[in-house]
């Protein structure tokens, strides 16, 4: 499986950057809260979210809904590709924080 | 407190079912206990370093350090837990046969006890540092609020190691004749399911494409966060979102391993071959 993973991977590094364009968004966590809380993206496409958390300790953003999970180190930004969604609301939480770090995002 | 306790618990039960069926299917390997405790206690030293480097790891690879960390830790799990099966496959009838084992078993089950060693480790490592780095974060914080959470920490790692010592205990209770069946084929499924979850990461850090996102929608149905959705996720990988390229790696996976038993040719080596032994 890796020996034929391997030149995938490769050949999908040289494409990223072609693919990195538009739709970037960004998401701020402070204060174990996300701003803005409700973030609308297009439908359809893929998105690039950057979330840069301002907190000092590390926080997990999780998302079942976007199938999605990352750890993002205090003081730090990290990048989460999504999509394409179809329209409708993702809720997503800070797992390390879940009772003030909520937000949704909203495709249309 | 107690939600401290429940995001604990879900962290430290995926290691422990993990632990709980490899020690199962690796009981009758002369030596077993102290690769198992060495894997456990590599594992937990490792979380506590990737926890430490969490910010180096995330920037590399332009960013996608954490998706590639976890995803070859993922695969090198995967590629353990196939050897593994394929060695039980040939050499599991005979250790049940005679459980003390000859010199060549023995010397073939230490080998097969460093796969043991590997795949337990990592199962802590990458469990372990997200535990560590959530704890962490509650020690950080000011107030009174954080005694009382690390006690919710500690009661979820305790309520996590309790089930996958159930399952242990669980999957001793099957009988010999079918209990190599068993653990194979939950083996099987286990490395299924990392294989999935490799992908999972691969497509987040936009190295794969998803082919499909998502291929189906269960959550209605089965919903990941419910108990029995944890459970599933953790044991066979079940995903109530997956994108295409999971279900790909999934199926590439199981055929893969369950086409190498079937090769090996003792797939199901309870009765047929005990008696070819005896």
């Amino acid at each position: 499986m890796i020996r034929i993973a391997l030149p995938v991977l490769l050949a999908a590094f040289a494409a990223a950057p072609a693919l990195a364009a538009d739709d970037t968004f960004s998401l701020v966590i402070q204060d174990h809260r996300f701003d803005p809380a409700e973030l609308v993206v297009p439908a359809g496409v893929k998105i690039k979210l950057v979330v840069e958390n301002r907190d000092a300790t590390p926080e997990e953003f999780e998302s079942h809904d976007l199938n999605r999970e990352k750890v993002i180190a205090g003081k730090s930004s990290a990048t989460i590709w999504i999509g394409p969604l179809k329209p409708g609301r993702y809720p997503y939480i800070g797992e390390y924080n879940e009772k003030t770090a909520q937000g949704v995002i909203v495709a249309r | 407190m107690f939600a401290t306790a429940v995001i604990v618990f879900r962290e430290v039960l995926e290691a422990a079912l993990i632990v709980g069926i490899v020690a199962a299917a690796t009981r009758t390997i002369p030596g077993r206990n102290r690769w198992l405790a060495a894997g456990i206690a590599a594992g937990l030293v490792g979380s506590a370093l990737v926890a430490l480097g969490t910010e180096r790891i995330a920037g590399l690879a332009s960013g996608m350090g954490q998706e590639l960390f976890n995803a070859t830790i993922l695969g090198i799990a995967v590629v353990m837990l196939a050897w593994h099966n394929l060695w039980m496959s040939s050499h599991g009838a005979a250790l049940a046969a005679d459980a003390r084992g000859v010199g060549k078993a023995i010397r073939d089950g230490r080998r097969e006890c460093s796969v043991l060693l590997v795949v337990v480790g990592l199962a802590v490592l990458r469990e372990g540092s997200e535990t560590v780095l959530f704890l962490y974060g509650i020690a950080a914080a000011e107030g009174n609020a954080s005694m009382s959470m690390l006690a919710g920490g500690i009661a979820g790692i305790v309520a996590g190691v309790a089930v996958g010592w159930l399952v242990y205990a669980g999957l001793l209770r099957i009988p010999l004749r079918w209990f190599f069946t068993a653990t194979g084929v939950l083996v099987l499924f286990l490395a299924a399911g990392m294989a999935s979850q490799a992908a999972r990461f691969l497509v987040q850090a936009d190295l794969l494409p998803s082919l499909a996102s998502p291929l189906w929608d269960t959550s209605g149905l089965l919903p990941q966060s419910s108990v029995v959705g944890t459970l599933l996720h953790s044991l066979v990988g079940y995903d109530a979102r997956p994108a295409g390229m999971q279900l790909v790696f999934y199926v590439a996976v199981l055929i893969v391993i369950a086409a190498g038993m079937v090769w090996v040719g003792k797939f199901g080596p309870g009765p047929r071959h005990t008696e070819a032994v005896s």
